[in-house]
């Protein structure tokens, strides 16, 4: 890699969303974990599935619910050549709007075939069930070929010990999961920063305008809205402007608390930044107090700030509040 | 209504942008840009808004980041929509209108190429019943086009058409990241990527930036830009129902209404016309719903299936709409944009000479 390229990361974004569900979607995921597809009926007498909470045309609540076949017609479809990650099929497959029997409008879903040949419109179709259901639209593993022989290992609802084992009680919320990934790729400034960093070096950049230091430099200096361009490295010390001590323990916390998370205004610096401070008692740690920072071994470094682990005291005298005041 | 001219317009388009996913690097050179074509600074800007997504760049306010590079120093009036930058337009307009503003800028950006686009975008369906299953934009998209094809809406012939002539016209555009004199045998001879769509059918996977300034044409700066300026002369909006089971996939009613509330009602024949169309079938269906026959040009840029920055195309529609009326190629012209799966979301903003 060239010494100006940008810095590349693979990033990985992964949470739950906990939904909770109103009336209408509770009667569809309490079906889907009994192994029965509901529909909503809507203000002009057709049925439609999934429900929709509130009718499209009189914009009244759906109250009135029917259940449906398992089977039903391929409206329309499209083949998906290059699956992503989350699809209910990692082989190339057909999504489709099927309506199902019973239903006046179409649900959208996978249909496992082996080629786009397989798929056709007006083809009919059925559910295959997931081996597990949980009351979610994921309970609905798939839809195959009416003509393709049923599969009866999962535990389905064509099976009576499937349709025992399904709860009797009403699902009042669902879970879903959301995992993106993304490639972060670092400003021109902050490659420049990280960089310095796996050498043990903190090289800030100056706003070619209002000559602020900031620490990391930026593409725009939030003043002025020009790239921070004058080279400006910094020493690895500075003082605590503002501080707070961290008492709740949190899922993936690496430090057991209680522990201090600070602004940390390095000498020369305009901005501070946000830091660990370590090595003293948290109740010690005040305004003004100077540190210095404590990097990891070369060997472990990386482009990241975390190549400095924390700070620590310095025990100098603490700098007088007339000299940070403009900076909290 | 008071009567507001788009008097600047800048653009980035590329098919792939090795920077951060906030674009601030690309958002710098487009305002210095816009600063140049109007002679004004920030301070001329009575309100700023902007379009953009965090799903695109993986990170929380990224619309907070990307506001370093306005200089939003002394405090400037700003908001933000999670929409195609053509919304943000719409909400500075509407601003001029309550006489808040005499003047907006409006900008959009978005990293499509962070994460496998197609993907990140079914966040953008309902999270109850369709998010989970993760269908892919592309392949809702080819539901809607099997959909008239099996019906006898369109031909395979027909959106190839639009295909090559997208293509072909995107040959001038500097920005278009797909580009070529093409003809639709070579389209046709293209192997099915998401059958019934080949990628030439799809819009390509685009990241970019684009910015607008607007100001009402009653206010004393606008005397200083007037010699470049193109009035708008209606502009709407309208969604249609997010369930794609309850929607004519055929129909864009949300178009032909946006249309409707913007003045577009057959009386006027545009010269160009600039449609949002990220996929080929979907040109048809716009061009049904707002009634545009030969008369009109149809994207001259080559349009979305050119180049479709997510969070700024929509904006770069009107841009170039706006653009040929400066240059006096246009003295009427339609901009659409569109948001959200299959067309669900849509917007229309007509344009005029001032002479």
């Amino acid at each position: 890699m060239s010494a100006t390229a940008s810095l590349h990361a693979q990033m990985h974004v992964e949470f739950p969303y906990t939904r909770s569900l109103g009336p209408v979607l509770s009667t569809f995921m309490t079906g889907l974990a009994s192994g029965q597809i509901v529909g909503g009926v809507l203000s002009d007498g057709r049925v439609a599935c999934p429900p929709p909470e509130f009718d499209p045309t009189t914009l009244e609540p759906v109250t009135e619910f029917r259940d449906l076949g398992s089977s039903g017609e391929v409206v329309t479809w499209s083949w998906v050549s290059e699956p992503v990650p989350g699809q209910p099929l990692d082989r190339p497959f057909a999504w489709a709007l099927v309506k199902l029997d019973g239903a006046d409008t179409p649900l959208l879903h996978a249909v496992a075939a082996d080629s786009p040949d397989a798929m056709s419109t007006g083809m009919r179709v059925r559910v295959q069930w997931a081996a597990e259901r949980t009351g979610a639209i994921t309970d609905i593993a798939h839809f195959v070929s009416l003509v393709e022989p049923v599969e009866t290992t999962g535990g389905g609802f064509e099976t009576l010990a499937g349709a025992l084992s399904s709860t009797n009680e009403d699902i009042t919320g669902i879970t879903t999961p959301v995992v993106l990934d993304y490639e972060y790729v670092a400003s021109p400034e902050e490659s420049a920063f990280g960089r310095g960093l796996k050498e043990g070096r903190i090289l800030a950049q100056a706003c070619p305008t209002c000559h602020k230091v900031y620490v990391p430099p930026r593409g725009a200096c939030p003043v002025d809205g020009v790239p921070t361009s004058e080279p400006h490295e910094l020493p690895d010390t500075g003082i605590v402007t503002t501080f707070c001590i961290v008492n709740v323990p949190y899922l993936g916390q690496k430090i057991t608390p209680p522990y201090v998370s600070a602004y940390v205004l390095l000498d020369g610096a305009d901005i501070a930044f946000l830091h660990l401070v370590l090595g003293t008692e948290a109740s010690d740690v005040r305004m003004g107090m100077r540190v210095k920072a404590v990097w990891k071994p070369e060997a472990e470094r990386t482009y990241s700030l975390e190549n400095i682990s924390h700070f620590e005291p310095t025990g100098e005298p603490d700098a007088d509040f007339e000299t940070y005041k403009n900076h909290l | 209504m008071r009567d507001v001219a788009v008097v600047g317009f800048a653009q980035r388009q590329m098919r792939e942008f090795d920077g951060s996913p906030n674009c601030v690097e690309l958002l710098v050179p487009i305002l210095t840009e816009l600063w140049e074509q109007t002679g004004w600074s920030k301070s001329d800007i009575g309100f700023w808004c902007s379009g953009s997504s965090d799903y695109l760049a993986g990170r929380s306010f990224s619309f907070v980041t990307a506001i370093d590079a306005l200089g939003a120093v002394p405090p400037i009036s700003e908001s933000h929509v999670e929409m195609d930058a053509a919304w943000a337009l719409y909400e500075v307009w509407l601003k001029i209108q309550t006489g808040e503003a005499d003047t907006g800028l409006v900008y959009g950006f978005g990293k499509s190429s962070a994460s496998p686009l197609r993907r990140t975008l079914a966040l953008q369906l309902d999270p109850y019943t369709v998010t989970p299953l993760w269908p892919d934009t592309v392949s809702i998209a080819g539901l809607q086009a099997r959909l008239g094809l099996d019906q006898g809406a369109w031909s395979e012939g027909d959106l190839a058409e639009v295909a090559a002539r997208s293509r072909t016209s995107a040959s001038d555009n500097e920005y278009a990241v797909r580009k070529g004199e093409t003809s639709v045998d070579d389209v046709l001879a293209q192997p099915m990527f998401s059958d019934p769509l080949r990628r030439w059918d799809c819009a390509p996977v685009t990241d970019g930036a684009a910015a607008m300034i607007i100001a009402a044409t009653d206010s004393p700066l606008y005397e200083q830009v007037k010699e470049r300026s193109a009035t708008i002369t209606g502009f709407a909006h309208n969604a249609d129902a997010s369930s794609l089971g309850l929607r004519d996939l055929l129909r864009s009613p949300s178009t032909a209404a946006a249309g409707k509330a913007a003045g577009v009602d057959g009386s006027t024949t545009y010269d160009v016309a600039e449609l949002h169309a990220p996929f080929s079938h979907q040109e048809l269906i716009l061009r049904r719903e707002l009634g545009l026959g030969t008369g009109t040009t149809i994207n001259p840029s080559g349009g979305a299936l050119a180049a479709n920055p997510m969070f700024s195309a929509g904006l770069i529609r009107i841009g170039e709409a706006a653009r040929r009326i400066w240059s006096g190629e246009a003295r009427t012209a339609l901009a659409h944009a569109t948001s959200g799966p299959a067309l669900q979301q849509n917007l229309v903003c007509t344009l005029e000479g001032a002479h």
